[in-house]
């Protein structure tokens, strides 16, 4: 376990979303998309967050809003400390520093430029020019790909969808950023590959100090890398904590029934299936944005609690805090399982 | 491999190919295109032609010397059936109708060149920045292009080359004003369909302005299908340019197939039935189009969108 | 169509639901043939579910396509597949088509593309039973509402358009359309990949509920061996054309006899097991070209614990258990000397079987 999982988030932090709003609104249906609706979190130095949830919960799409690809309506994206500029001077100055990792790797990588170029695109696009051949070398080796000299003058779909992806990794790496965000980077991956590209997010953490947030689907992917997790739902984030507590110890209802369906790797806990598909983000229920899935909700509709469910929204989660956190009513004062929850977390009242 | 010019770095990944056991896909893909171009029928004999028309028209103050186009200083009967030394008889002036057509290919070509060439050129920026953007610009593009797309063609060419004064140029512009509106919605699909694609994500988040993605991304992948289109529109273009200079907008000064069709008619080859001066640079117009468009529709064979947007 | 719902249980004379024998698949490229099943022998009994996991270029999808004839016309395909005791590749089309109706039905990854997007769900499904079965319109209808019931859709999406449902209900419309005419094998690709985690939670529920309920022969390909894990009684896992190992989910899972087998399994790591916390397991290399035609193990090159023998032995499935199979030469008595280390690699990025601990 290296040291950084231990460290606090604070002032060491390299990126943090503060109650960051993204919304997006078509054309056709009156109420916009709430996409990413308050959220708080904070990414630290060499330290590998994941950022776990269903397709359409808005994951994706705070990850673009902490690239600067994606633009917020309300809140604000820090950087080293302080608050991204959308002018483009800024814009590019951010760029350099946090690199965004694809999901398709084979769609990522423009088909008609070879390896060489694919690389030094990002380098040429910030006038670093000098030494290009040698930027390029490195980040390749850095990124896996060894000899670098084999791979400069070869096409995408001459690789295999690993080296493709160390690829798109090596061509972040050759800006030096000190964040890499990843979108789904291995889901698209054979078996075999996967392992590979995991680790080697988790070597460049180790070598270079380089912070991570990986979004994903699949909560096996936090336990393999992850320092910390975040469980996302509808816009907003419903438990965060260390990889330890979250996955071991969920607090929140949504969290458990995701640890519960992973399927043949299933723990103690019974199956609880969530009936339907997550809501529209345009259309997100009132009070918890949960209640009308929850299991622990009908379970507990007697409950006075269960009022609070269907009325009040659960205060949004802070990002500054080094103890497990769940937006959830019953989770304040200890679910039925789990008595001993921290009191820190979920304050309903 | 130590410090050394960017320049000279390049050179040399350039020549770092061999550790790869086959030649890089750019050089293998062009060949294996030409070789299927040049096995289908309409691509071969589009080719044919077009090397014969071209060749004819580089070569034309080789066949045809300026002095025997010059109305003042030849010496041929009048209005004459094909006879010995003028194979395609001879106009009215006494020139041979052979050595109009040859020197006419070099003014239509141009014409028919230059034209397409500002049409696409026009039609793909704003294609492109239309596709790109979005948004407001590409509503007000579109709507301009709606607009261009409503009017009559040669009745605005006409008025146009009216007000502009009669000329090649003003054909030019005739042509480019009223046909660059194809290309540009081409583009514009085309350019959406490419932005969605991971690759230009990955662009922008490496920090690419609009630009560089414009030109580093998307322009690639648009102009092999700009490619087919202007072969097509060449065609197209050398037969308005032919109406055009046939209506009288053209040049008088300057030998054209148009203009020669232009002369014939107004000097009554029509009513004297001199079907030698004015079947030739029909014939010649229509040899160049199907030319160009046997040429275009093999590259559209070859580069189509769909296997295009597979690789 | 004599046969079809008859059961095919038990021995004696009664043949198999489904009986592969040395299935082979090439195409020819140019003028390389690319070999994309290497001659497989499977048996999937009725009521059964079979797995078959693999990686991409394994050969698993050609090799369920050509169950039903449904590959291109470029591919060369020999072998027997027998379904209830016919030959399906020496069958006239008539026959094929009778069988695809009725006997054996597919599902795809792709539930929008395998949908009609301009019928409703209802029509979609009564189609099959009114060709083949002549019953009336109102009966038909009745059949697919109660399918539908049957796959967990309301009847109230009878009269939907496919683009009004969503990811999880279009695939379980497709379930329902496969139903429609009681097959007795259905074969399903990578039924649950473009699905949401939930959702894919649901549909493997859904399948396991149809083949217990049912008596229904399933075979499932998927490159997640876990999803299979949750539906089929037995797994086969692929690699460049063959099956490299085969047996009883619960065995092959908790005591793989293939290291390839047991590289898969490691790829996704069991949460709360300390081996697996900040130690993602890959398996280092790219699997053989296609064309390839040495001889020895074709995994030989990735393998962690390979031997000498390795290079130029014959490979063919040896048994390895009761019901089991493996192609690895360490199951053989003459190599079985260290076995215990199998799946033992020295920096520790493969876990040793024994060590390992799905069960919690």
């Amino acid at each position: 376990m290296s040291a950084a999982a231990i460290e606090v988030p604070g002032p060491a932090d390299v990126l943090e979303a503060r109650n960051l709003r993204v919304t997006f609104s078509s054309r056709r249906s009156a109420a916009p998309a709430r996409a990413v609706d308050d959220v708080n979190l904070a990414l630290g130095r060499a330290e590998i967050i994941a950022l776990i949830g269903e397709s359409g919960c808005g994951k994706s799409t705070l990850a673009r809003a902490l690239v600067g690809l994606v633009k917020p309506q309300g809140g604000q994206v820090i950087s080293q400390g302080a608050p991204l500029k959308y002018s483009k001077a800024a814009l590019r100055q951010h760029r350099r520093s946090v690199q965004l990792v694809l999901q398709d790797p084979a769609g990522a990588l423009n088909p008609r430029h070879t390896v060489y170029d694919l690389v030094a695109e990002g380098p040429r696009l910030h006038g670093l020019t000098g030494n290009l051949y040698e930027r390029v070398c490195t980040a390749l080796t850095q990124a896996g790909l060894r000899p670098p000299e084999q791979f400069l003058a070869r096409y995408p779909h001459q690789l295999s969808g690993g080296q493709q992806q160390r690829v798109v990794i090596a061509g972040a790496l050759a800006l030096e950023p000190s964040v890499l965000v990843a979108d789904e980077p291995v889901s698209s991956l054979d078996a075999s590959a996967r392992g590979e590209v995991l680790r080697l997010l988790i070597d460049l953490r180790d070598t270079l100090g380089l912070s991570a947030l990986v979004v994903s689907h699949d909560l096996g992917l936090a336990w393999n890398i992850a320092d910390r997790v975040a469980v996302m739902y509808l816009g907003r984030i419903v438990e965060l904590g260390t990889v330890e507590e979250v996955l071991l110890r969920p607090q929140h209802p949504y969290t458990r029934a995701l640890l519960s369906i992973l399927p043949g790797r299933r723990s103690a806990q019974t199956l609880t299936l969530l009936q339907g598909e997550a809501p529209d983000p345009a259309a997100i229920p009132g009070g918890c944005r949960f209640h009308p899935r929850c299991p622990l909700y009908a379970e507990k509709a007697d409950d006075p609690r269960a009022q609070w469910c269907r009325e009040r929204d659960p205060q949004v989660l802070p990002a500054l805090s080094d103890s497990h956190l769940v937006a959830c009513h019953f989770a304040a004062s200890g679910a039925p399982d789990n008595p001993t929850a921290p009191p820190a977390s979920a304050v309903g009242a | 491999m130590t410090d050394s010019v960017p320049d000279a770095v390049d050179a040399r990944v350039a020549a770092s190919a061999p550790p790869l056991g086959r030649p890089p896909a750019r050089f293998a893909g062009l060949r294996r295109r030409a070789v299927q171009f040049f096995t289908m029928p309409t691509g071969f004999f589009g080719a044919a032609i077009l090397v014969i028309v071209i060749g004819t028209a580089l070569f034309a103050p080789l066949i045809v010397s300026p002095a025997d186009l010059d109305v003042t200083k030849v010496s041929g009967p009048s209005l004459n059936p094909p006879l010995a030394g003028y194979p395609l008889g001879t106009d009215q002036a006494g020139r041979s109708v052979l050595d109009l057509v040859i020197w006419g290919t070099r003014s239509s070509l141009v014409v028919g060149l230059i034209a397409t060439a500002l049409t696409v050129v026009v039609g793909t920026t704003i294609g492109l920045v239309a596709g790109h953007y979005g948004g407001w610009i590409s509503r007000l593009l579109m709507q301009v292009t709606d607009w261009f797309i409503a009017l009559p063609g040669l009745p605005l060419a006409i008025s146009l080359a009216a007000v502009l004064g009669q000329g090649n140029a003003s054909i030019i512009i005739a042509i480019a004003v009223t046909s660059w509106t194809g290309t540009a919605r081409l583009v514009r699909a085309q350019t959406l369909a490419v932005s969605a694609r991971p690759f230009v994500e990955r662009a922008k988040a490496l920090g690419a302005g609009d630009g560089q993605v414009m030109r580093r991304q998307i322009l690639p992948s648009v102009v092999p299908i700009v490619l087919v289109t202007s072969t097509l529109k060449i065609a197209d273009s050398i037969l308005s340019a032919a109406t055009l200079t046939f209506l009288g907008l053209g040049n008088p000064m300057d030998v054209s197939w148009g203009s020669i069709l232009n002369s014939a008619l107004g000097q009554g080859a029509l009513t004297a039935g001199a079907w030698w001066y004015l079947i030739p640079p029909g014939v010649a117009i229509l040899i160049v189009v199907l030319g160009f468009t046997l040429c275009g529709r093999a590259l559209e064979t070859i580069i189509n969108p769909r296997t295009e947007t597979a690789r | 169509m004599s046969g079809t719902h008859e059961p095919a249980e038990g021995a004696g004379p009664t043949p198999p639901l489904l009986e592969i024998s040395d299935l082979r698949v090439s195409y020819e490229v140019g003028s390389r043939s690319v070999k994309a099943v290497r001659g497989v022998d499977l048996l999937v009994r009725s009521g059964e579910a079979l797995g078959i996991a693999g990686e991409s270029g394994s050969g698993k999808s050609t090799l369920v396509m050509s169950f039903l004839r449904l590959l291109p016309a470029t591919a060369t395909v020999t072998g027997r597949v027998s379904y209830h005791g016919e030959d399906i590749l020496t069958m006239n089309w008539g026959r094929v088509r009778a069988v695809r109706w009725a006997g054996a039905s597919m599902i795809f990854q792709g539930a929008m593309s395998a949908l009609n997007p301009v019928r409703t769900i209802a029509t979609q499904i009564s189609e099959p039973i009114l060709l083949h079965e002549k019953v009336s319109p109102r009966t038909a209808r009745a059949r697919a509402a109660g399918l539908l019931s049957d796959v967990g859709l309301p009847a109230t999406r009878l009269d939907a358009y496919p683009h009004e449902l969503s990811g999880g209900q279009r695939q379980r419309a497709m379930i329902a359309m496969a139903l429609a005419c009681d097959p007795d094998l259905i074969i399903a690709d990578e039924p649950t990949t473009a699905l949401d985690v939930m959702v894919q939670a649901q549909i493997l529920q859904l399948l396991k509920d149809l083949t217990a309920n049912r008596s229904v022969g399933l075979v499932m390909i998927s490159h997640d061996l876990s999803v299979l894990a949750e539906v089929c009684d037995r797994l086969a896992v692929m690699y460049a054309g063959s099956i490299c190992e085969i047996g009883p989910t619960g065995e092959v899972r908790t005591d793989p006899r293939h290291p390839y087998s047991a590289a898969l399994l490691d790829a996704f790591p069991v949460i709360g097991d300390p081996a697996s916390r900040r130690q993602p397991r890959g398996l280092p290399g790219d699997p053989p070209d296609a064309t390839a035609t040495a001889p020895g193990c074709p995994f030989a090159p990735r393998c962690a614990v390979v031997m000498p023998s390795c290079a130029d032995h014959e490979i063919e499935l040896w048994p390895a258990g009761p019901q089991r199979q493996s192609s690895c030469l360490r199951v053989l008595p003459e190599f079985a000397a260290d076995r215990p280390n199998v799946n033992q690699r020295p920096d520790g990025a493969m876990a040793s079987v024994t060590e390992r601990n799905p069960g919690r």
